[in-house]
């Protein structure tokens, strides 16, 4: 067999191309990755470290991917996704600049309510997903994928730039911090023990700041991407070994990496921005119309609204959907065939769904091929096998509501 | 890594050296002393005398015969009787995580050397797999089909993937020994 080039092309993880200013500075230490405050401790727990996004992260630990996959759905984990970019935004004019670069309504969220939302640029392709949250605190908390780290950043300054030219009150503030995501059923019953706050009074999509066995300072989202509850702590960098290893204690959790995050994703139906949307690719195509703004539709002051919201009401050319074979895995860049065997589309992930022990994958297929149901053929080693087009999610999600 | 131990009680040719002692039909074992590769045919005929020694001995040479080689792909053979089996090593294995698909040829395909011959799928990644000798397929591993996972527990027993026959017994000496593969994985994972 041919040795994996690295885990991460394996995993399927593309590695976007370095800006030319970071890529110069880097061109004397290629191997240079970045590390999370958390990287010693990986290592200390026989984390197996890999490189994503220019960060050495752990792909799994001592348990086999599967074991770390099945436990999350089952107990709970715990990941390092401190690589993500996290950003503050203060002013009274902070709404205004996040809707001036996304498409949702944020000014309707609610006092520490958030929203995945999408980074758009003029053509109508999304520059990155994100989850923004209105803060009681006075500002919007913005977290935003590693990869797209000096894109969103130059996205997110050059417009306060914009702004405050114009007399506007904005501005911008990464925040250094680590972030751990506690996932699955048992996740809130495990925080429980280190929060004095009532977790039940904090449903999915809510965020509040509080205390975490006893490291002052956290913020608590109630969000993730997994499809199970749980949520992200966003800790002080001098306290986010001792959260962790707090958290660790508890029977119930056990650590993750970016192998398992990505097989659950996936049966969750979440994309993977560089993969299952790009650039390339608008909201509506990528299925993700629900993100769009009821307001901002009609005001279309969004980048590529021209783009856009015509498509919600005529055709578009391809449509994201879910799919599920037997046989081989489905992985990215299969193509997809109609039954006649016309090439239609690709997958744009895939992998052997650990709980549901068929093949899952997403991919694009034109309007008329998306209705789930309908039966195709995705090309794997050669041979076309039959494939159905799934909803998704494909395993049930366990977000948890007030009741 | 796993040594190659000799096997405590010699089985397969030197029970049948034990009935051709009688018979004076050719002892496989005896000529594969000689070299790993010469084929059962063409070896001389000699009488064997059996004693405790000599089947000590023989499952020292047992052993040797059964010598694991490694291609730079990172598939192993051992070779029996003029059979090869062929399986991923622990190295592969690992790399690849927990297989749950599996590709293999039908028995009577003909694979040259570095032919590829299946694949093996984890959750996270796929990997081809390559002929490291050149022959004809005589057995896939059946057991695969209810724990593919085999190949993770035990690559070099009970999760071998297929045995094939040795058309050309020299391609032996271009594969690795288990002392040159160690080498050779140090190598590429620094």
């Amino acid at each position: 067999m041919q040795r994996p080039a690295s885990l991460a092309t394996l995993l399927g993880f593309r590695r976007p191309a370095l800006p030319a200013s970071l890529s110069r500075s880097l061109s004397c230490a290629q191997d240079v990755l970045r590390r999370t405050p958390l990287y010693d401790f990986h290592l200390a727990h026989g984390g197996r470290m890999v490189a994503f996004a220019g960060w050495s992260l752990p792909v799994q630990y001592r348990d086999s991917h599967v074991d770390s996959h099945l436990h999350t759905r089952r107990h709970c984990s715990l990941f390092d996704v401190s690589h993500m970019l996290q950003t503050k935004i203060f002013g009274c004019d902070r709404v205004k600049l996040m809707e001036s670069l996304v498409v949702g309504d944020i000014a309707e969220l609610k006092p520490n309510q958030g929203t995945l939302s999408l980074f758009t640029n003029e053509a109508g392709g999304i520059l990155d997903d994100l989850i923004v949250t209105n803060t009681s605190e006075g500002y919007l908390y913005v977290v935003s994928n590693a990869g797209c780290w000096d894109k969103d950043l130059a996205l997110m300054q050059d417009k306060v730039r914009e702004l405050q030219s114009r007399g506007s009150d904005v501005s911008l503030e990464v925040v250094d911090n680590a972030l751990l995501a506690l996932q699955g059923p048992a996740a809130a019953q495990v925080l429980q023990a280190g929060v004095a706050e009532d977790l039940k009074k904090l449903p999915f999509m809510t965020s509040a700041v509080m205390e975490v066995f006893g490291v002052s300072g956290c913020r608590v989202t109630r969000c993730g991407y997994t499809g199970e509850d749980g949520v992200e702590i966003s800790v002080p960098v001098a306290g986010a070994v001792h959260v962790a290893m707090a958290l660790l204690q508890n029977p119930e959790v056990k650590l993750a990496g970016l192998a398992a995050r990505d097989s659950l994703r996936l049966e969750a139906g979440l994309c993977l921005y560089g993969n299952d949307i790009d650039e390339h690719t608008t909201p509506v195509e990528g299925s993700l119309s629900w993100t769009l703004g009821k307001r901002r539709r009609v005001t279309m002051d969004f980048p590529g609204a021209t783009v856009i919201v015509p498509q919600l009401k005529g055709k578009v050319e391809r449509r994201r959907v879910g799919l599920m074979c037997e046989g081989a895995p489905m992985r990215a860049h299969s193509l997809i065939l109609c039954t006649e065997g016309t090439v239609i589309g690709t997958v744009t992930s895939g992998c052997p769904s650990p709980c549901l022990k068929k093949n899952v994958a997403m991919g694009y297929v034109p309007s008329k091929y998306s209705r789930p149901g309908t039966q195709l053929l995705v090309e794997v080693r050669r041979k076309q096998q039959m494939a159905i087009v799934s909803k998704m999610p494909f395993v049930p999600t366990n977000y948890y509501a007030l009741k | 890594m796993r040594f190659i131990r000799p096997r405590p009680t010699p089985v397969g040719p030197v029970a049948q050296a034990r009935r051709s002692s009688v018979a004076g039909s050719v002892p496989v074992v005896a000529c594969s002393l000689h070299t790993a590769s010469v084929p059962f045919a063409s070896c001389p005929i000699r009488r064997w005398q059996l004693w405790a020694g000599a089947v000590r001995s023989l499952s020292t040479g047992m052993a040797l015969l059964k010598a694991r080689k490694f291609s730079g792909k990172h598939e192993w053979i051992t070779t029996e009787n003029g059979i090869g089996t062929v399986g991923i090593s622990n190295f592969a294995q690992e790399a690849l995580g927990d297989v749950v698909y599996y590709s293999l040829p039908e028995v009577g395909t003909k694979l040259e050397k570095q032919d590829e011959f299946g694949a093996l799928e984890s959750v996270k990644a796929a990997s081809e797999l390559y002929s490291p000798l050149s022959g004809e397929v005589t057995e896939i591993n059946e057991a695969l089909a209810e724990n593919p996972g085999l190949v993770n527990q035990s690559c070099y027993e009970d999760g071998w993937l297929i045995k094939m026959t040795v058309s050309d017994p020299s391609e032996l000496d271009e594969l690795m020994s288990e002392e040159a593969y160690k080498k050779y994985v140090k190598s590429i994972e620094e």
